[in-house]
């Protein structure tokens, strides 16, 4: 092989010190994802990570790891089973009856010190109020960067990690690089990344690891756990079929005209971030980038424009229906189906015109 | 009691405009404002002031047109303002950023008395990254609450505090120690208006202003673009789908009849997917 004669022209500035990693970080190698486990089950971002992570892990040709931190017992054994079959090569596992509630102390403790003795390059976490609470600390603690809410997750030609977010309240998107510092953190929120098939496979290679802390050691004590009594509305993320109302529908009493849609069609209800800035409706219910993502099967939009920071929201909904007075609305831009018309009244409408389909549709089903 | 409330000015995003043709950031009159989170932070520690006494320093790190929000603040009801800008920070990411504040933090606490609670919002409506406050929380070695709904009780004698903390799938009644970072969730207390008075006082009151060095900040190198691990390569609008929403013609039909055929025109599957799902409703 011949050598070239100079080195290749470097790029100027910050761009070519993207070249020089530090000696230190250069043994940073695989893939990590935090799987979330919080009262015995795992959050569902954690496998879309594993999606994620499996494919960045291939594009490398390094490992993925699972990182599960939780108490001792079957729900941490289950979750270890699990992360195999949604393709860990292996997993790092805290297990330690003092880690049973997520504790802010405790998990950072138990992953930092995991990621200073087995070095990760990148790690992956959920944008959850459990991840974000972590991540935050754990990147401080190592003094690396960590990347919020990305949307999407790439390898570079040198294998550094970009990580694409919206930025500027999500009118633009950025791609952001972590220069010179290991791991390379990110977090993701909840349906964003696409859920992976799961495919049986046994338990692979399992790594236990110590906390290293007894409970007299961490200061902040767990009173009590409050469970939400309305489970309907952590489910609008994960939900098939939603509906929508923003701007368009001119009144706060006119959203029940959504609501009455969703009742009908056993869809979750939502809007833009406006209507919550309005007071019209409560915080859980925003959809977009500031809100929750979604990826029904179907997704109804009814009086909202469409900013980038709600579409970051909708994108990965099978089918879009959007109904709108303004023809130009950049709804449109994303939308599969549109409706160039008034909202208010062709809500009430739809709402009676599914509620007979379904309805016949009943009859015909017992029929036959 | 000595509470840091940390805000941050940001433009009022609702008016941020995209240029059609160049996709840049159109900033040239748009108005700032204090991030909305944060004032649900500042509020909560001005009733714990108001309740248990002590005082209410609010801190910012921004450019000097930053002092606008910090007087919003005092008219609101903070005891003081300081004011963190030196062309060092230009370009921090929320690690440098947390290494600043920290900073000055630490320099409130010798210069007005210890610091016992540093409360900040969840997040920003810039940045939405909710990285700064855990950031700052880690490198200040403060005990780290964050989403929290409610301060339920303080004890200053015993050092404790009890808060309920928003979590996956409900909520979590925690107890913890002083001194401690309290991020604190949106819509979970009512923001008092500022007084006549307060605001009389505002417009008089001396805003502290400190560089890098006036707030003690030991290495310069952590700071800014250079203090940054992260740094942004490309900023970009997202490309249109190739395809163009399909409108639906009501060809004498009523429109929503149209649009249901539509759907199942496109989805086929759904139809009976809906038909479940509206059974269990």
């Amino acid at each position: 092989m011949s050598q070239p004669a100079k080195p290749a022209p470097q790029p100027a500035g910050r761009a070519a010190a993207k070249k020089e990693l530090p000696e230190h970080f250069k043994a940073y190698k695989h893939v990590w994802v935090f799987i979330e486990q919080e009262r015995g089950h795992v959050h569902p971002v954690s496998w879309e990570l594993m999606g994620s992570g499996r494919r960045l892990a291939d594009k490398l040709g390094v490992e993925l790891a699972a990182v599960v931190i939780g108490p001792t017992g079957d729900a941490t054994k289950a979750a270890v089973a699990e992360s195999f079959c949604y393709g860990a090569d292996l997993a790092y596992v805290v297990a330690d009856d003092v880690l049973t509630d997520y504790r802010n102390e405790s998990y950072t403790k138990a992953l930092t010190d995991l990621v200073n003795t087995h070095k990760p390059e990148i790690l992956l976490l959920g944008a959850t109020t459990l991840g974000r609470d972590l991540a935050g600390a754990v990147a401080t603690t190592l003094l690396t960067g960590l990347t919020a809410d990305c949307t999407e997750l790439e390898v570079d030609s040198d294998n550094s990690l970009a990580a694409t977010r919206p930025t500027f309240g999500g009118s633009l998107l950025c791609t952001i690089y972590t220069l010179n510092f290991r791991p390379q953190m990110a977090t993701v929120r909840p349906r964003v990344m696409a859920m992976p098939e799961r495919v049986e496979k046994p338990v692979g290679r399992v790594i236990e690891f110590p906390l290293g802390l007894v409970e007299a050691d961490i200061v902040t004590k767990i009173l009590a756990f409050v469970p939400d009594r309305d489970k309907a509305t952590s489910n609008l993320a994960y939900a098939d079929i939603v509906v929508a109302g923003g701007l368009g529908l001119a009144s706060p009493e006119n959203f029940q005209l959504v609501r009455q849609l969703a009742g009908v069609l056993g869809a979750e209800y939502g809007c833009s971030r406006p209507l919550v800035q309005k007071g019209w409706v409560s915080a859980d219910r925003q959809i977009g980038q500031t809100g929750k993502t979604i990826r029904p099967k179907l997704y109804i939009a009814a009086g909202i424009s469409g900013a980038i920071q709600h579409r970051v929201g909708v994108d990965g909904s099978d089918l879009i229906v959007a109904i709108n007075t303004d023809k130009n609305a950049p709804i449109f831009d994303f939308a599969h189906l549109a409706l160039v018309t008034d909202a208010i009244r062709l809500l009430p409408a739809l709402t009676e015109a599914f509620r007979k389909r379904l309805s016949a549709h009943t009859r015909d089903r017992i029929a036959s | 009691m000595h509470i840091v409330v940390c805000i941050k000015q940001v433009p009022d995003s609702a008016q941020i405009r995209v240029h059609p043709v160049t996709n840049t950031i159109m900033r040239q009159g748009v108005p700032t404002i204090i991030n909305p989170y944060d004032l649900f932070a500042l509020e909560e520690a001005l009733r714990l002031r108001d309740e248990f006494g002590g005082e209410v320093t609010v801190l910012t790190m921004g450019p000097p047109t930053a002092e606008d929000s910090l007087r919003k603040a005092l008219t609101i009801g903070a005891n003081r303002a300081v004011l963190l800008t030196d062309r060092f920070f230009a370009g921090s990411d929320t690690l440098a950023t947390s290494y600043a504040l920290a900073a000055a933090i630490r320099k409130i606490g010798s210069t007005f008395g210890a610091v016992d609670v540093v409360f900040t919002g969840k997040q920003t409506i810039d940045g939405d990254t909710a990285q700064v406050g855990p950031g700052i929380c880690k490198r200040l070695d403060f005990l780290q609450l964050t989403y929290v709904s409610k301060v339920s009780s303080l004890d200053l004698e015993a050092r404790t505090i009890e808060v309920e903390r928003r979590s996956e799938g409900g909520v979590q009644v925690l107890r913890s120690n002083l001194p401690c970072l309290i991020t604190m969730l949106e819509g979970t207390n009512q923001v008092r208006r500022g007084s006549m008075i307060n605001a009389l006082n505002a417009a008089r009151a001396e805003v502290v202003k400190w560089s890098a060095q006036d707030a003690g900040v030991e290495d310069i190198q952590k700071c800014g673009l250079r203090g940054s691990p992260t740094v942004v390569k490309r900023v970009f609008a997202p490309t249109p789908r190739a395809e163009k929403a399909k409108v639906v013609e009501a060809a004498g039909q009523p429109p929503a009849e149209a649009l249901i055929d539509e759907i199942f025109k496109l989805r086929p599957k759904l139809e009976n997917e809906m038909f479940e799902l509206a059974r269990g409703f």
